[in-house]
Formats: C-alpha cells, structure tokens, sequence
C-alpha cells in the first residue's frame, strides 16, 4: 500500500486561546477525493488553512508526502490551491495569475509560459480569457480561472475551499464534471471543503464530517454509505437535511 | 395588504406624520380590560402598521410599568384589520418581557391574514433562549482593555519589522526575488503622477510664506531677507514635509487600502501559496519606490517654493529674481538641502512601512480596510510631526 498524501494526527487547532478542533487524526490516500464536511462555522476551511500551511496548529502534526511542516514560501509550490473566492491578483490579467508562478519559479522562456497558460485555460474551459481581468470574469470562470492558477506548476495534490459556493446550479456542476475529470485523468488527489451535498455526493469518494459542538471528527468513510448507514442523528440531520429551524405551529 | 393597496398607499400630511411618530396619533384601538385580580384582557383593533409603531411601542411600555400584579394576559387580536411585521415584532417583545416577569401572555383569535403574521414572527413552539443582557465596560475595564490593544498592536508591529529585517536581508542575498515591477510601478505612481499636486502646494507654500513676511520684513527695511526666510524654510522644513503630507494623503492610504483588499480577499494567502514571501513581494518594492522618489520631489518641492516666495518678492518687494537668488545663494547652503533630503527619505520609508504594516494587518472585510486605511493615515501623520520634531533637535544639535 502507497504512503498516504496527506497524515493529520492529533491535531488540535484554533486561534490565540480558541480551540476550534482538537485531536483530529485522518489520512488521505493518493488519488482520493477527500471531502471535509460539517456546517457552518465548525472549522472547516481553517482546517484546511492548516493543512495547507497557512496556519500552525496548535498541537498535532501534519505531513503531506510524508513531509512535515514545510516551509510555503521561498520555494516552488508543492501543491494547488483554490480559496473560496478565487484570490486572482486583480492587478494581473487571467493569463498573468496562471503564469506567475511559472515565471517565478521555472526558467522557461515567455513563449513556453504562454503555451502552458493555453493549454491550462483550455483544460478548465477558459480558451482566450488569457488577456482578461478577473473583474470581467463571472464567479464560477474566477473560479475556474483559481483551478488553472492552482494547476500550472503541476501539482498532484490540489486543495479547494468551497470550490460551488455562490455558483448557479450548471457552474456549480460543471465544476464538479472539471474536479473529477482532473482526478481520473491526471491521479490528481483532491481536497475539498464544502457543505454542497449535491457535489459531495458526486465528486467525494471519502470524506469527514466535522462537528461544531464536539470540536472533532463525528464521522469519517464514504458519503454515500454514512447517509444511508451512520446511526448518528448528527450526520443523518446533515445529509438528510433536517432543519434546526423552529417549526411554525 | 395587497400589492395594489400598499403602492396606493394614502398620504399622510407632515403634522399627522410627526404626530403618528411621536406616539401621539392612535389610529388603532387598545382596549384593556381585568378579567380578575391577576389577569387582564388587551383587544387590539383597526390598523396597525409601521406609522403607527410609535403610538404601539408608547402603549406597550406605558403597559409594561404597571404589570406587577397580574399573572396573565390575554392579546385579543379578533379586531385586527390588519397588522404588519414591524407592530407584530413590538407585540412579540411585550410577550417576551412579559414571560421574563414571569406574567403569563398569548396571542389569541385573529382573522387568517393576522394569524400568518403571528405565526411567522411569533409562532415558533421553541423559543431560544434569550440573550445575556451585555454589560457595558467599566472605567478601569476599557482602560484594560485599551492598555491590552496598545500592546497587541506593539506587539503586531515589532513582528512586522522583524519579518521586514529577515526579508531585506533575503533580498540582499537573493536580489532576483525582487518584484522590480512594483518598484516601477510605485515610482511612476508615488512620483511622476503625484509631481504636479506637490509642485501646485509647494509653490503655493513658498508664496503664502513671502507674502506674509514681505510686509513685516518691510517695516524694518529688511525685505531682501525675504529669500533666505523662505529658501532655509523650503529647504530645510517645509519642502519635504509637505510633500510627504501629499504623499501620505494619495500613496501611503492607497498602499494601506490596497494591500488591506488583498489581504481580506485571500491574495495574500494566494501568494504565499504559490510560494511566494508578501514582505519582499509587496513591502519592499513600495517602500523602495517611494523612497527612490522621495530626493528628487523634495528637490522640485523645494525649487517651486523658492520659485513661489521669488514671485512674490518680485512683485510686492520690488526684489528681483537676479537679487533674490544672490541672496538665496547666500543664505542658503548644501547642507540644508541635503538635510531635507535626507528628511524626505526618511518621510517616505515611514510612510511605506506604516501604511503597508497597516494594510497586511486588517481583518474584517471593507469596514477593517477602511478602518486600516483611517488608522494608516492618522498613524503617517503622527510619524511624520514626530520625526521632523527629532530631526530638528538632531541636526541643531550637530550643527548642521
């Protein structure tokens, strides 16, 4: 068996003196689909900040690729990600965003960034938006656009923050059909946030669910069989979407 | 209400208005009647909307001060015509402070309209829990907590210049890792765009300054002085003061607002992801540009104040632009010059550095990149009194 991607064990993470979760352990296999679920405000996306390095946790380890720790900055990036809401430079057109870490990091000549950039728009259905701006982009092509950006330097881990929140219902598909064609296609091991179900059911192969009152892991597995099998009200209330609202008498 | 109805709404006068406001007018009915010692019967009727929410709220409190002796009322809304969301919120509130007294209270009767109403702003069987009333800060409380943000923010901007130091001393090894564009960028912005407004007020600054000193040089016959009063104010003072106010104005909140709306919108975070340092990417080059630009506008600062005090000399002065630059040349030496250069370097770095720390500092989406901005500007402006202050006393001190 392949050394997992990604190892969290016992993680405990939060702010200052906020623990938002504590003894998270989970492993995500090489050419997974791996979804973190859980409602609102349950720490879901800072977890992902955390597995991503942009925050330190306050206990635990993670390693990605059985490395631990790296260091993000000052060297070439060792996996994709896409933020919530596509964090283009907006002072830079699409096809700048996508080659910028090209530019930076290889030494490849201005004409071979250039056909990269193509082929890496066209993979996300974005041909000759290369001379736009990212405020002249619809919200789902922003994100399509934070796809090619997080895949021009060839990444075989790619992390997604709510890849179809706020998108129309045939965006929000079409990202999904694009996250699970770059999983089949190219291996690519994926690592999402989200709390759609229709995409958590398409594209998630496993997933964890992440509780808000209990500051851990409630349930872990395939999506599909924990809505039809957990005997946990917490993750039926979840994928069966059972509302907390107040009935009206 | 329907649409048709609300759109033809009837108007109402100014003074029936303020009155309906005020609490005064009453157009529905409230009729309250004890059905016992300790419970009590309100029947509401007519119209209640919006305009009459003052009169409602006036009855509901005038209600809710003499409710100690009952246990129970009753809100008859059978003679409600109609009731709109905002009143049914007030009576829902008099329900609630009534429970909180312990004072038993329920909605009852209503035509169907009412009843919708009533269930979608008051009908949930469960109720949450109210919140805890917040208590404000005491005096010592706020000074703590004031004291506490002091050293937080201390505490953010000695990390900055830490972070600041460790990625100069990168760039200095790894002069490549540069973002040259942006020190392009920030000089064409910082210097060739702000050029003219610095060049306008300067020369107004010099001309002002000569006008107001012609007429009392004047009296003592001494209006030939008129050059170096303004050539050793330009120079050595107000020349690079004054273009570092214009600077902090336009480029240090524009940098603050700037790198505040990369920050909250993730960019920053993109960036690092993409491996990438935000100091030398972002930090460096701006205060680099700025300060690359600082020398040369101090020196055209300075030019078009002298140029504004000649102006003036020449006219009310009858003082010549030949007698006036031999006396400039008299009183004014190299070392002033290069003193406010060095002051418009220093300026410049100040306001690069605060108004980026500012800006990778803000949270909270466009209210913290506004308040950043604010803090940015106050912070620049603060900086640059307190610096002028230091130099003064520096360089009389050394004689220069």
């Amino acid at each position: 068996m392949s050394r997992p991607m990604i190892t969290a064990r016992e993680l405990s993470i939060g702010y200052g003196k906020t623990t938002l979760l504590r003894d998270v352990s989970f492993e995500v296999e090489r050419g997974d689909i791996f979804v973190i679920l859980g409602g609102s405000g349950c720490g879901k996306s800072t977890l992902l900040r955390h597995l991503i390095g942009l925050e330190t946790p306050l206990a635990g380890e993670i390693r990605i690729a059985g490395i631990g720790a790296p260091r993000l900055e000052g060297a070439a990036p060792r996996y994709g990600v896409m933020f919530q809401s596509g964090a283009l430079f907006s002072s830079m057109t699409v096809g700048e965003n996508v080659a910028f870490a090209l530019q930076e990091w290889t030494h490849l000549p201005v004409d071979a960034v250039s056909a990269i950039v193509r082929a890496k728009l066209t993979l996300v259905g974005l041909e000759g938006a290369e001379g736009k701006l990212p405020a002249e982009l619809s919200g789902g092509m922003r994100k399509r656009a934070a796809i090619a950006r997080a895949m021009a330097f060839e990444p075989n881990l790619i992390f997604l923050d709510e890849p179809s929140a706020g998108l129309d219902p045939i965006s929000a598909v079409e990202l999904d059909e694009l996250i699970l064609a770059l999983n089949r296609n190219l291996g690519l091991t994926v690592v999402m946030v989200t709390h759609e179900l229709e995409s958590i059911f398409k594209v998630g192969k496993h997933c964890i669910m992440l509780d808000h009152e209990s500051r851990s892991i409630i349930a872990s597995g395939d999506p599909k069989q924990l809505r039809t099998e957990s005997d946990d009200p917490r993750v039926r209330k979840f994928f069966n979407r059972e509302t907390s609202v107040p009935q009206w008498q | 209400m329907t649409d048709e109805e609300t759109m033809q709404r009837p108007s109402i006068v100014f003074d029936e208005r303020l009155s309906l406001v005020v609490g005064m007018l009453q157009r529905f009915t409230w009729e309250e009647s004890k059905t016992s010692d300790t419970s009590a019967r309100i029947e509401l009727g007519g119209q209640i909307t919006i305009d009459d929410a003052a009169a409602l709220w006036k009855r509901i409190s005038e209600t809710l001060s003499d409710v100690d002796a009952l246990r129970e009322v009753t809100l008859d809304l059978t003679r409600i015509q109609k009731i709109d969301g905002a009143c049914m919120a007030l009576l829902v509130q008099f329900r609630t402070e009534l429970r909180a007294r312990k004072v038993g209270c329920e909605f009852v009767s209503g035509s169907d309209e009412v009843k919708r109403v009533v269930q979608l702003y008051g009908g949930r069987k469960k109720q949450r829990q109210a919140r805890p009333k917040r208590r404000p800060l005491s005096a010592i409380e706020q000074v703590g907590t004031a004291t506490f943000a002091v050293f937080g923010e201390t505490k953010q901007i000695l990390d900055f210049m830490g972070r600041l130091a460790a990625s100069t001393w990168h760039v200095l090894r790894h002069p490549k890792s540069l973002n040259l564009r942006d020190v392009g960028l920030t000089m064409e912005r910082a210097g060739a765009d702000a050029a003219p407004i610095v060049l306008l007020i300067n020369f107004l600054i010099g001309f002002v300054m000569a006008y107001q000193s012609s007429a009392q040089l004047k009296q003592f016959g001494a209006s030939i002085y008129v050059a170096d009063l303004v050539g050793v104010s330009m120079t050595r003072e107000l020349g690079p003061l004054m273009m570092a106010i214009i600077i902090c104005g336009r480029t240090g909140a524009a940098f603050a607002a700037e790198l505040g709306t990369m920050k909250v919108s993730e960019e920053v975070d993109a960036l690092r992801t993409l491996g990438f340092l935000p100091l030398p990417f972002l930090v460096i080059p701006r205060m680099l540009g700025l300060i690359l630009v600082a020398p040369i506008l101090v020196l055209m600062a300075d030019a078009v104040g002298i140029a504004g005090g000649a102006l003036v000399a020449s006219l009310t002065l009858d003082i010549t632009p030949t007698m006036f630059l031999i006396q400039l040349e008299s009183a004014v030496k190299a070392s002033d010059i290069i003193s406010g250069m060095i002051k418009g370097v220093v300026f410049c770095a100040a306001i690069a550095l605060i108004s980026c720390q500012q800006g990778l500092a803000t949270s909270g989406g466009a209210e913290g990149v506004g308040r950043r901005t604010t803090s940015a500007v106050v912070s620049i402006l603060f900086t640059l009194i307190l610096l002028d202050a230091l130099f003064t006393v520096l360089l009389g001190v050394f004689g220069i």
